[in-house]
């Protein structure tokens, strides 16, 4: 579904991806690790040609298309959707207005808004005094009613307590079980493979993937010995 | 003149420019009309007995008291006047009614070149609440037009006032309102200002009194602002008062136009709240947009405060939003509609869905 292929990217002049290659079939779940600042946040945002994150080099296939010089919104439409880390306050537009641009059908809305006790939201500004795990779960709630084949999820969990982790991976899981959903997830605690099935998991080092294989692995090695242990690779050795 | 010759008299152009400045000319949503034409009022009826709702002139006449309340306000203010009007309405609520639908009056601009000039009397009697929609619009013909609207409010102890106007003039047409609310103990005056279209000029700067403990006074504006026009707009609160209390909110946005959105709030007494909110969004780069919030007082034990804000749109909204399928024109509009929340105003329901509309219809007709 999602191929990149020698991908550089550059933000400001700098360059922060170096060479990335991947490739997520529909169906698969790819998580992605990686220290702060190693610019897993940047991959996303290029993925989805966010403004400052153009493609520097390499190519970003979509169902073979390249995209590269697409704007968002048409990338949106042929089906990624992302979940933003810092979702911008937009005062005077409620929760409710945009999910209507997303789905027509007001019980969906109210459904979903309720699985994800969102109700009491819908009628507040977009993100305005949301805490940080109301805005996980509005991102999650928008996300859902957008609909995406390939879904871009910057660290979903993180900031959000036990019990709404559950919830949004319960939603989430079940969102992924559907026939032919891809995802590329960024976690750093984790959490989130308790609650999904991933099939692959890669480390991203200095603008560059050192490693790709099984995501619990992968996580295990991270929490007990740290980035710099991960970086010699006792998992699975170099990808492709 | 009866309704049924009212209906002949205005033609269907006048009738949609007038509806678009909020009159409905069914009365069905409203409590009593009032309508002048250039210097003729065409109209006027309460359709309770909880108010007057006259002319002037008639009041004038008819009203015993009537000099008690014609240039008091404006002199209470320190304010000069010119006294030589003609029309305006005079509105009267009596002592503890309450009037549940607005009450609408509409003066509107007809002939080309006419110098409008009325007084406007309006009285909430002790512990009254009324609506009251005003809205002033001018005709096809009307060209380079000038409207002078005095008003005077008199809020009496207990009372509530919710006063939303409307401006919907034309690209040639000067305008200049002068108003001053007189708020006495316990009352509440409310002010909506809503401009949406195209005007060569207003200045306007209505002032508040607030006399009695515990009197409140709110204004909340909605300004559009569009290439050619000069829009000199502030609101005015000043508090004489212990525990009284002042908002001001606006927004404005220039699509090319000059905007002075000033704010000026003046505490004469001790254990007041004021608060000033003015935000500016500028969308072309020939538009000018001037925030003058001013907060004046000799007393310590205020709270008082202000904050103002002018930019463009933020492009991480847009892209938000493009993140989320919208074009960036859709999300530009979306944003734009959110910047001009009709949720500021405090506005009775049912007007607030009409405001709304006309909102949405000058909106649209503009990007
Ligand atoms: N708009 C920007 N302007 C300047 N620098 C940027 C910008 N966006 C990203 N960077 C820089 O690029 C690098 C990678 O950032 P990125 O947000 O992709 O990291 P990350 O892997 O997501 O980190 P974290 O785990 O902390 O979220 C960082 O050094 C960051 O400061
Ligand atoms: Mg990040």
């Amino acid at each position: 579904m999602l191929s990149l292929e020698n991908l550089a990217v550059a933000v400001e002049g700098t360059t922060i991806l170096k060479e990335i290659n991947l490739k997520i079939s529909a169906g698969e779940v790819v998580i992605l690790f990686g220290p702060n600042g190693s610019g897993k946040s940047t991959l996303l945002k290029a993925i989805l040609g966010l403004s400052g994150y153009e493609t520097a080099r390499g190519n970003i296939l979509f169902r073979g298309e390249p995209l590269n010089s697409l704007p968002t919104e048409e990338r949106v439409r042929k089906g990624i959707g992302m979940m933003f880390q810092h979702p911008p306050t937009i005062r005077g537009v409620r929760l409710h207005q945009l999910a209507r641009y997303l789905e027509k059908d007001t019980r969906v809305i109210e459904r979903l808004s309720e699985k994800l006790s969102l109700s009491a939201h819908l009628q507040r500004d977009l993100n305005a005094g949301f805490s940080g795990g109301e805005m996980k779960r509005s991102e999650l709630f928008q996300l859902m009613l957008q609909e995406p084949d390939l879904l871009l999820l910057d660290e979903p969990e993180s900031g959000v307590d036990m019990e709404n982790i559950s919830l949004m991976g319960k939603v989430l899981g079940e969102y992924l079980r559907r026939e032919n959903k891809a995802a590329l997830i960024i976690t750093h605690t984790g959490y989130i493979l308790e609650h999904i099935r991933a099939d692959r998991g890669c480390v991203l080092h200095s603008g560059e993937f050192g490693c790709m294989g099984n995501p619990k692995k992968i996580f295990e090695t991270i929490r007990t010995s740290g980035y710099e242990k991960c970086k010699e690779c006792h998992v699975q050795g170099r990808p492709e | 003149m009866s309704k049924e010759d009212l209906n002949k008299h205005i033609s269907e152009s006048d009738r949609e420019k007038i509806s678009s400045s909020g009159m409905d000319f069914s009365e069905k949503t409203r409590s009593g009309s009032f309508l002048q034409e250039d210097a003729k009022v065409l109209f006027s009826r309460a359709l309770s007995e909880s108010m007057d709702i006259l002319s002037l002139e008639d009041a004038r006449r008819t009203f015993p008291r009537f000099a008690d309340y014609w240039g008091k306000a404006f002199q209470r203010a320190g304010k000069e006047f010119p006294p030589d009007t003609e029309g305006g309405y005079f509105i009267r609520v009596k002592k503890g009614q309450t009037v549940e639908l607005p009450i609408q009056a509409c003066l509107f601009l007809k002939a080309q070149k006419f110098r409008q000039k009325v007084h406007n009397i309006i009285i909430v009697e002790e512990d009254a609440k009324v609506y009251l929609i005003t809205g002033c619009s001018a005709s096809k013909a009307s060209k380079e037009s000038f409207h002078l609207g005095l008003s005077e409010f008199f809020v009496e102890k207990g009372g509530y006032l919710n006063f939303t106007m409307i401006h919907s003039w034309r690209e040639d047409v000067s305008v200049k309102p002068m108003s001053v609310a007189v708020v006495e103990e316990g009352g509440s005056f409310v002010s909506n200002y809503v401009c949406l279209r195209p005007v060569k000029e207003i200045v306007m700067y209505p002032t508040a009194l607030l006399e009695g403990e515990g009197a409140r006074a709110s204004f909340n504006s909605l300004i559009l602002s569009h290439p050619g026009t000069l829009q000199d707009i502030g609101s005015r609160v000043i508090l004489n008062a212990k525990n009284t209390q002042a908002e001001i909110v606006s927004r404005a946005v220039s699509t090319g136009g000059k905007t002075v959105a000033r704010g000026h709030l003046q505490a004469n007494a001790g254990e007041v709240k004021a608060h000033l909110e003015c935000r500016g969004l500028m969308l072309s780069p020939r538009g000018v947009i001037q925030a003058i919030p001013e907060l004046e007082t000799s007393y310590r034990d205020v709270d008082m405060s202000h904050e103002a804000a002018i930019g463009k749109i933020s492009k991480d909204e847009i892209e938000y939003l493009c993140a989320r399928g919208l074009s960036e024109d859709e999300a530009q509009s979306i944003i734009i509609r959110g910047f001009m929340d009709v949720n500021i105003l405090a506005l009775p329901p049912a007007v607030k869905s009409e405001v709304a509309q006309l909102e949405e219809k000058t909106l649209y007709e503009g990007f």
